[in-house]
């Protein structure tokens, strides 16, 4: 069956003259991104091309300039992604132990009427799809998190949130890597370490991956 | 950070473009020659002189063995590039010699330079050098002219048709919250509407704009993913003149095509191309 109609335009906007943007759609949705995924992974085989990123539903294309335009290069990104998505290759499995006493763990209990139990329950219950891997090394954008867990950002983010913490915004969860200023709310912990400096890449997650969490009592 | 002077220096002292050097930034260090060397001091002027003498910048310098470099007052500029002939020897992470502060990898393992260090050279025999070579006044880029050229980014229209004049009309003040990843300026508040966008990849010259109004010009150390509006990126070839703001420097954003994009970036690489190969 070919794509929805609405999934087969890529919208081009230059990003400065020697990079691009290449928009599929604008939802947090698992097809989109995994042509995302797909129509980087092609681009980055052309020789004009330098590197390139894929987002949630957007892919963004660093180009040589002495070979390519945005307009040359937009016309080959159309025709890309136009092209019906090949079958996507599940990714890896990590299941990822998490003690779950956030200091916002009860906040987010009371703000979204549940018990704290309930919130748990909710959030070791899918398995994430990563997203993107990106923001600060070896951050990954988890989702779709569960509808009833959905709450907007903090209003003040935190100067420096501590590394492992687990946390969820929006339709989003993530673990935080290194300690960074952060809006999102903390429900728990987790020892694993996500920014792998010496390998390649370097960082524990892929986009396309898959991560299922699991309540621990005590960091392993 | 500014990549023309570090390719410039790099080719004046007779390397290829992209070996290490040293970026200094507001002041410079003070370096003792060990052995016979050429280097090359570009980007900004912090009063280079060697042995007490003022020493040439963008041109090609001999040390002798017991030659002192040292800098005085910054006169322009935030950041000098100073590059040996052999290139300076540093760890490589991901491909590259430069250092990480945040992940502790690369250049002098992973951290700033301190009192004490030794440099070593890259390469063994380096190529066979000339002093003297230098870039012609004419070529050297004018600092003084903070006026970064932009192209509208993807999300500009989610700025009234006020907040686009302000934009690329306003003066912009580099704020204290400036480094090697971005810049946070003051001025204007540029108000954007719209849902929260889903993050996407980003790019060195990005003008993002959240919330606060406040923009923030991302610079080489940027997040790699982020989800504010961008709604200009200064071009490639007004980078380097982005790279020497300091906070306190006003600067302002213009507006321009791809096509006048493209034509300066020539003719930044055709002034490098007078230095040796590019």
């Amino acid at each position: 069956m070919p794509p929805p109609r609405s999934i087969q335009r890529a919208r081009i906007h230059p990003l400065g003259d020697t990079a691009l943007l290449a928009e599929l759609g604008s939802r947090l949705d698992t097809a989109l991104n995994t042509r995302a995924i797909g129509l980087a992974g092609a681009l980055r085989k052309r020789r004009d091309v330098r590197q390139a990123v894929a987002g949630y539903s957007s892919v963004t294309v660093h180009f040589d300039p002495d070979q390519a335009t945005h307009e040359s290069l937009g016309a080959a990104i159309k025709r890309l992604a136009a092209k019906r998505p090949k079958m996507a290759v599940p990714g890896r499995l990590h299941r990822i132990p998490v003690v779950y006493d956030g200091p916002d763990l009860a906040e987010v209990a009371r703000a979204l009427g549940l018990s704290v139990e309930a919130v748990i329950a909710a959030h070791v219950r899918p398995i994430y799809r990563v997203f993107l891997v990106g923001f600060v090394p070896g951050w990954a954008y988890l989702g779709p998190l569960p509808e009833e867990l959905e709450l907007p950002r903090r209003h003040i983010p935190r100067t420096q949130v501590p590394a492992g913490s687990v946390a969820i915004a929006g339709r989003q969860t993530g673990i935080y890597p290194v300690p960074v200023p952060g809006g999102w709310h903390l429900i728990g912990r987790s020892s694993v370490r996500l920014f792998l400096p010496d390998s390649d890449p370097p960082s524990l997650f892929r986009a396309g991956d898959r991560v299922k969490f699991f309540a621990a009592r005590a960091m392993p | 950070m500014d990549r023309f002077a570090h390719r410039a220096a790099n080719l004046l002292a007779g390397n290829s473009p992209q070996e290490a050097t040293l970026e200094c930034t507001m002041s410079g260090p003070h370096l003792l020659a060990e052995a016979p060397c050429l280097i090359a001091i570009t980007g900004a002027d912090f009063e280079p002189r060697v042995n007490g003498a003022p020493a040439p910048m963008w041109t090609g310098v001999f040390l002798a063995p017991g030659d002192r470099l040292t800098f005085g007052g910054r006169r322009s500029g935030a950041r000098a590039s100073i590059a040996v002939g052999g290139g300076f020897e540093g760890d490589r992470w991901l491909g590259s010699r430069s250092t990480s502060i945040m992940a502790g990898r690369g250049g002098m393992h992973g951290r700033t330079l301190a009192a004490g260090d030794a440099l070593a050279n890259a390469s063994e025999r380096p190529a066979p050098a000339v002093a003297g070579r230098h870039l012609p006044a004419g070529l050297r880029p004018d600092y003084s002219d903070h006026t970064l050229r932009a192209i509208p980014g993807p999300h500009v229209r989610r700025l009234d048709p006020e907040g686009r004049r302000l934009l690329f009309s306003a003066l912009f003040t580099v704020s204290r919250e400036a480094d090697r990843m971005g810049y946070r300026l003051e001025g204007p508040a540029l108000a954007t509407s719209g849902e929260e966008l889903l993050s996407f990849g980003l790019v060195a010259g990005a003008v993002q704009v959240p919330r606060s109004g406040q923009p923030i010009l991302l610079m080489a150390d940027h997040q790699t993913a982020g989800g504010y509006p961008v709604v200009a990126t200064v071009i490639s070839a007004s980078m380097h003149v982005a790279a020497q703001l300091a906070p306190g420097d006003t600067l302002r954003f213009l507006q321009v095509t791809a096509a006048e994009a493209n034509r300066r970036r020539l003719e930044l690489s055709a002034a490098l191309a007078t230095l040796g190969s590019v």
